[in-house]
């Protein structure tokens, strides 16, 4: 009914030579939880606007529900959308904020006045009903935003960036509300944020996105695990994926400042027609392990600084040269100075052109 | 004013900031004094002694204190009928006046192409001065001006557009020429009004279902309301004193009641009376302007 379809979509601003979007197509399916994820500056608000009518492409064209709504005015689409700054009227009430929407619908008034309790009951602004907006705080405020959408039972829910000024307490609450909320209305979902815990929590899948491009399409786990470009792996996870140069012999082992472990199949057979070929080599901090040093495939390297996160410890690590993170249990006991061996979860590596910075796949 | 649940006594009430090491008092006086000397000169030169001597003027007679001027100024024939006329040209004028100023901002706001060459034309009355707009209309509504050329070139017999016997079309000539000269005013301050709002709001509206009227009138003009307020208030005290257009389009036909003050004062040279009218002038005025202020305050005190 309500599946959202974009198609090769380009927008620059008047008086800007960058493109804001550059040829960005996205299917989000009925009902899904579509999250954007992207550095600030990327696109993720100007797509937004776009599929909800407040600026028009340049090129491409956006369908909802099979309907073509590229330039249709925002009214006719029957969607609602949270701003990242927020827009909660300063001439109404919390109240009469929360019912703009509805009332413009020409809702019964009882309607008006249960939704509107449910939504403020939802949101923890009951208390806030009968204040103007200059009386709230930032975070009040952008509640308000959340819940003049939310109320809307629209087809499509637009949220840029909700959560983003909220404390990290109510953040982590909302978010499993939000997730609730939404599960329950069945509205087709295109989230902004720029953190990617929320990105992974929240969505069915992420787009995320690099100077108004989509660079990866997929599900959370997907693009945590395997990130098709080096972009992707650095700016989600935390701490981000490391990155290390590396070089697969012609032997087929894979080198590592100075120091070999086994390489895997496809990329060995490839160096031993090439005759060896330098790699970058991806790996999360939690799939690398200390081991004995000297060890049986373990790589040589020493602790340089040590930060205890409490559910976990941090370590930064040189390895020949090369700066990497490392995550350990926090029973583990080391300090910085240590010489330690590391082990990389064979499973957990990825490879990377060293040119193209593309996702090498077997 | 204040929200229900936010009255004046639960905001914080600071005691006076009391430095410990108090600073000489006399001298910080004497500098305020210094700094605010000039406006009150100012004020009392050119404001406040020509004010005193007016009210004395128009309580003035041989006899000294008098209500005599009053009572002259209400008999006279002309009064009755300027004060009609000068209500109804208010009454008629104002509205007309902001919904074009209105349309004209909203139009700007749009961004057509040339948007800013339209502002600088629609201000252009803004400079001409009274007088000169009243003979410039003058050429175009008398009996032998552009108008009934055109109607002639149609075949049209001509009009005695300012003719005393025809009212309506002198009252139009009047109100065309007042609309034309002072709904710049108020177009500037509207358009000067409407770039403080940030765009978000109307978007957002449009983003809940809203179409342009509901647009305009749930979001655009409730956020106008500072500017509206303002120019309401200057247009119609303002247009209290509408005179030298009427005066050179109709002479004496079409009486307002600053005109009356004019023509007590060179014609019939009584300056006692001149100023009796002009009193009543600033009277009414000034009981608008508060009228205004009450009548239109903003009940949320929302910054923007
Ligand atoms: N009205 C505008 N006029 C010109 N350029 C703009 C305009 N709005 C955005 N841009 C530019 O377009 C690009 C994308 O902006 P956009 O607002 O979509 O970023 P974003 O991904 O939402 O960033 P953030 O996470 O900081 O909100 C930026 O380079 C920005 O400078
Ligand atoms: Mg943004």
């Amino acid at each position: 009914m309500a599946d959202i379809s974009i198609k090769g979509l380009h927008k620059t601003y008047p008086g800007s030579t960058e493109l804001a979007t550059n040829n960005v197509s996205l299917d989000v399916a009925e009902g899904e939880f579509m999250v954007l994820l992207g550095p600030s500056g990327c696109g993720k608000t100007t797509l937004l606007r776009m599929v909800a009518g407040l600026d028009f492409p340049d090129e491409g064209s956006i369908s909802i529900g099979g309907r073509d709504v590229t330039y249709l005015p925002p009214q006719d689409r029957n969607l609602s959308m949270v701003f990242q700054s927020y827009a909660v009227f300063p001439h109404r009430m919390v109240r009469t904020n929360i019912a703009f929407g509805l009332v413009m619908k020409k809702v019964h008034r009882e309607e008006i006045e249960r939704k509107v309790r449910w939504a403020a009951d939802l949101l923890q602004l009951s208390p806030y009903l009968d204040r103007y907006p200059a009386q709230l705080s930032g975070g009040q405020r952008q509640r308000v935003a959340v819940a003049r959408a939310i109320v809307m039972d629209a087809d499509v829910l637009l949220m840029d960036e909700p959560l983003s000024n909220l404390d990290a307490l109510l953040r982590l609450d909302f978010r499993a509300e939000l997730k609730k909320i939404v599960q329950q209305l069945g509205s087709t979902t295109l989230y902004v944020t720029h953190d990617q815990v929320e990105a992974m929590s929240l969505s069915d899948r992420v787009a995320v996105m690099k100077k108004g491009q989509i660079a990866q399409l997929g599900s959370p786990i997907t693009v945590y695990e395997e990130p098709a470009d080096r972009f992707v792996g650095g700016f989600i996870g935390s701490p981000p994926m490391n990155f290390l140069d590396g070089r697969i012999t012609q032997q087929g082992a894979l080198e590592i400042g100075g120091q070999g472990t086994a390489a895997p199949e496809f990329l060995a057979r490839a160096a031993a027609r090439t005759g060896g070929t330098p790699v970058m080599v991806g790996i999360r901090a939690e799939n690398i392990a200390l081991a004995e040093r000297g060890s049986e495939g373990s790589l040589d390297a020493a602790v340089e600084v040590v930060e205890p996160l409490g559910h976990a410890t941090l370590l930064t690590v040189d390895l020949g040269g090369q700066t990497i993170k490392v995550q350990v249990p926090s029973t583990v006991r080391v300090s910085s100075g240590d010489k330690v061996g590391l082990r990389f979860d064979p499973a957990a590596l990825r490879f990377f052109d060293m040119e193209t910075q593309l996702g090498l796949t077997a | 004013m204040a929200a229900p649940d936010a009255p004046a006594a639960a905001r914080p009430q600071l005691p006076p900031a009391r430095p410990k090491g108090r600073p000489p008092r006399r001298k910080g006086n004497s500098a305020a004094l210094l700094l605010i000397a000039p406006s009150i000169v100012f004020m009392t030169l050119l404001f406040g002694w020509p004010m005193v001597s007016g009210i004395l003027q128009a309580f003035g007679g041989p006899q000294g204190l008098t209500t005599a001027n009053f009572t002259r100024m209400a008999q006279d024939p002309y009064f009755w009928s300027s004060v009609g006329n000068t209500l109804l040209l208010i009454v008629v004028m104002i509205p007309i006046q902001f919904v074009l100023a209105l349309a004209m901002a909203l139009l700007i706001r749009a961004k057509p192409r040339g948007s800013s060459a339209y502002f600088y034309i629609w201000a252009i009355p803004l400079a001409v001065s009274d007088l000169a707009a009243g003979l410039v209309w003058l050429t175009v509504f008398t009996d032998r001006g552009y108008l009934n050329s055109l109607l002639a070139s149609f075949g049209l017999d001509p009009v005695s557009w300012l003719a005393y016997d025809n009212y309506p079309s002198m009252f139009g000539a009047v109100l065309i020429a007042e609309v034309w000269r002072a709904t710049s005013l108020v177009f500037v301050i509207v358009v000067a009004g409407l770039q403080s709002i940030p765009k978000d709001y109307e978007e957002a509206a449009g983003v809940f279902g809203a179409n342009f009227w509901s647009r305009l009138w749930h979001v655009t003009l409730p956020l106008l309301r500072p500017s509206l307020q303002t120019a309401l208030i200057l247009r119609t005290i303002l247009a209290f004193q509408t005179f030298a257009v009427a005066l050179a389009l109709t002479g004496q036909n079409f009486p307002l009641v600053v005109g009356e003050t004019y023509r007590w004062y060179t014609g019939l040279q009584d300056p006692n009376v001149a100023s009796a009218l002009a009193l009543v002038v600033m009277a009414v005025s000034m009981v608008t302007a508060v009228g205004y202020l009450k009548l239109l305050r903003d009940q949320s005190e929302a910054p923007r």
